[in-house]
């Protein structure tokens, strides 16, 4: 879905990006990934997860020139095998990167990029891509979908505005891909159902703190980091078997999705005991 | 009598004029350009924000009036009127430009290439005594009262958009209706209303005989330019030019895309005797083919320079005059950072853009202008191998520039080719003249 949507914009909505951008980008993840996989004596290189943010960053990060981009990418990733709590990592690497850039002002994300779809076409596809793809954690995107809108329409209907204003606003392209591509990162979501329902909401609250209270842009992004650091607080608090990336699986188990969850951990506090899970 | 409430977006009707720079003349046209249009240059650095509304409102001045919502009381410092000369200046800094090259005697090895610019900028033509007991009844509190330059400003705050509506229109403000619902928003958004009406007295002691732009400068997070009040009562789709004015890089708008004008694009010849016509057609055509749901950047330019100038860039008293208070008119002293220009320009109606404009500042840097350029062919008579090379590749460059402009405009391909006065297979019978046709032409 994200190859598809980076091809929407380079070809459908002309995005000023050159090939040798998304290369270095790519690449760039891809190299981080492979370096540190030796680095830390990983048994095998894993791209997946590794492409997934490049390609992600491609989509979402606006730079001047290739450099802060790669520079975004190699951080994305190197920030996966450092930043680590009980053997999980903390941020979604893509979503630091994007931080990060920010508040250095070294990029810029264009939330408007996508223009507005027609939402209901445009969310059937996505969830049947997430129902396909990663069925584990279609809950934290939709408590995040529905949360949001409530929060718009609501907003919307106390200022006495026409509804078409929250439904425009939920019709952003970059909000759809942020709901299921970002948010949805099963390997820093928390464990459990409840605990990654209530992680959505929280999401949700703080991007419209940031929308309507801070009059800042982005909110969702800026929400994520922030409630993402509440992680640890919620698994502890509703606990849950933890999610493992097992693409080997997937590959000889032929039925099961790249993606699945697995109990690595039958105890939410036995992370240390239990077997590391791989780092996607 | 009335006054029509005119929103930040006034209903105006916009002649074009065609400047000529560079030495160059270029006949003008007094054809519209666009219209009911508004120009806006937004001065933007980290909460600051100086607002510079242009009109040209061709009423009579005792019926014009104008309502705002902004976001904090302002006081009467915080309002200056302008020069409309500042926004003619942008205006004609940042227009779509068309630029001219001729061709080089392909039998002569040294070339010597001339331009010469046209500017299809719409050159910026765009030009109480109040209850106050009456409006505490109405939960309407007139905030501030000031006089400044020829205007009436009155600052007000309200409790419910009914009661701001009647206190309006008891006041000799004509309100559409569906103003109050829009006026509610902003009222429980804690927005302010700046409302502006002209003082004849005022005005006949300045002698000016034209409506000067009105600045207002405040600190809020907000990056809004409300346009929601001026589409209450609109009669089709409204044009509106921005001219952000900011200190790191590039703005768009961040709830709606933001694209770039098809630019650098080779066009017929013809098209220098009626660029005004062409702009507005390829404003238009973009438009239609984005689905009136975009902001297109025309021009996005650090305003230190320019390449090639469509008129001399702004001074730095120009630029502090429109807000950039970061600049120092002692350029000795080092100056200050030269601003950073975009100019958007969106035309719009309620059913397309249902929400106010909401900008980011982006650090991009990177110069976009619309530029069209067209090529004079060489008419020379030489007849050296590179001659007839260059007059055999004549047809298939014209049927490339006529598609070029049947592309951006619009303009059916037969219309372009019995403006550029070719046969069907896009040749010139001059083109196959023989040598010595070329000696005797009569």
């Amino acid at each position: 879905m994200l190859s598809s949507l980076l091809g929407y914009g380079l070809f459908g909505l002309d995005f000023d990006l050159s090939w040798l951008h998304v290369t270095a980008v790519i690449g760039a993840a891809l190299a981080t990934q492979l370096v540190c996989s030796r680095l830390w004596k990983l048994p095998r290189f894993d791209p997946l997860s590794a492409l997934i943010s490049g390609i992600g960053l491609c989509t979402l990060l606006r730079t001047n020139g290739i450099a802060p981009a790669v520079f975004a990418a190699s951080l994305a990733i190197a920030s996966k095998f450092v930043l680590r709590i009980r053997g999980k990592h903390v941020y979604n690497p893509t979503n630091l990167a994007l931080i990060l850039m920010l508040v250095a002002g070294a990029g810029w994300i264009s939330p408007g990029q996508y223009g507005h779809f027609a939402f209901a076409a445009l969310a059937m596809v996505c969830m049947g891509l997430t129902v396909v793809t990663r069925a584990a954690r279609t809950d934290v995107t939709l408590s995040f979908l529905i949360s949001y809108a409530a929060i718009l329409f609501t907003r919307s209907l106390w200022l006495g505005e026409p509804l078409s204003i929250p439904i425009h606003r939920l019709q952003s392209g970059l909000l759809l891909q942020f709901a299921f591509n970002m948010i949805s990162d099963p390997k820093t979501t928390p464990d459990s159902r409840a605990g990654r329902v209530l992680f959505g909401s929280l999401v949700a609250f703080g991007a419209g703190l940031v929308q309507f209270v801070l009059f800042r842009t982005n909110g969702p992004v800026w929400s994520l980091a922030a409630v993402t650091l509440l992680v640890p607080l919620i698994d502890r608090w509703l606990p849950g078997p933890r999610y493992e990336w097992t693409p080997t699986t997937a590959r000889t188990g032929g039925s099961k999705p790249a993606g699945n969850l697995a109990t690595a951990g039958t105890h939410p506090h036995a992370g240390a005991a239990a077997p590391a899970p791989a780092i996607p | 009598m009335k006054r029509p409430l005119l929103t930040l977006l006034l209903l105006a009707t916009w002649p074009v004029a065609s400047h000529a720079f560079c030495g160059f003349y270029v006949a003008s046209g007094d054809a519209k350009l666009f219209n009911k249009a508004s120009q806006v240059a937004l001065v933007r650095d980290g909460d600051r924000t100086v607002l510079t509304m242009a009109n040209d409102f061709s009423g009579e001045p005792k019926e014009f009036a104008i309502v705002v919502p902004v976001p904090t009381v302002l006081e009467k410092s915080q309002i200056h009127i302008a020069d409309k000369a500042l926004i003619d200046h942008l205006d004609a800094f940042s227009a779509p430009r068309l630029v001219e090259y001729w061709d080089p005697d392909p039998c002569m090895v040294a070339k010597e290439e001339r331009f010469m610019l046209q500017n299809a900028a719409p050159a910026a033509k765009m030009s109480a005594d109040l209850a106050g007991i009456r409006g505490h009844s109405l939960g309407v509190t007139i905030e501030a009262r000031y006089t400044v330059g020829e205007y009436d400003i009155l600052i007000l705050s309200a409790k419910q958009s009914g009661g701001l509506e009647q206190w309006l229109t008891e006041n000799g403000y004509r309100i559409p209706t569906g103003a109050s619902r829009v006026l509610g928003g902003y009222i429980k958004q804690g927005m302010k209303f700046f409302v502006a009406k002209v003082n004849l007295k005022e005005q006949r002691k300045l002698g000016f005989t034209y409506l000067r732009p009105i600045q207002v400068a405040f600190e809020s997070p907000k990056f809004v330019l409300p346009i929601r009040l001026g589409m209450v009562n609109a009669d089709g789709a409204q044009e509106l030019f921005v001219y952000a004015l900011t200190r790191k890089g590039r703005v768009e708008t961040v709830n709606y895309r933001t694209v770039k004008l098809p630019s650098d694009q080779d066009v017929p010849e013809f098209v220098k005797d009626e660029f005004a016509d062409f702009y507005r057609s390829l404003f238009g055509n973009q438009v239609r083919q984005q689905g009136m749901e975009v902001v297109f950047t025309e021009y996005a330019w650090d305003m230190g320079w320019c390449d090639p100038c469509a008129s001399d860039p702004l001074s730095a008293s120009e630029l502090r005059g429109l807000g950039c208070f970061w600049l120092s008119d002692d350029v000795s002293r080092g100056g200050g950072q030269t601003p950073f220009i975009t100019r958007l320009h969106v035309r719009y109606d309620a059913a397309h853009f249902p929400e106010d404009l909401v900008f980011q500042e982006t650090s991009d840097r990177t110069n976009f202008q619309g530029r069209y350029v067209i090529r004079h062919e060489w008419k020379g008579e030489g007849d050296c191998p590179g001659a007839r090379e260059y007059r055999a590749s004549l047809a298939e460059r014209r049927a490339r520039e006529a598609r070029n402009l049947a592309e951006l405009t619009g303009w059916r391909l037969e219309r372009i080719r019995n403006k550029m006065a070719v046969t069907a297979d896009w040749s010139r019978p001059e083109d196959r003249q023989r040598w010595w046709e070329r000696i005797w032409k009569n």
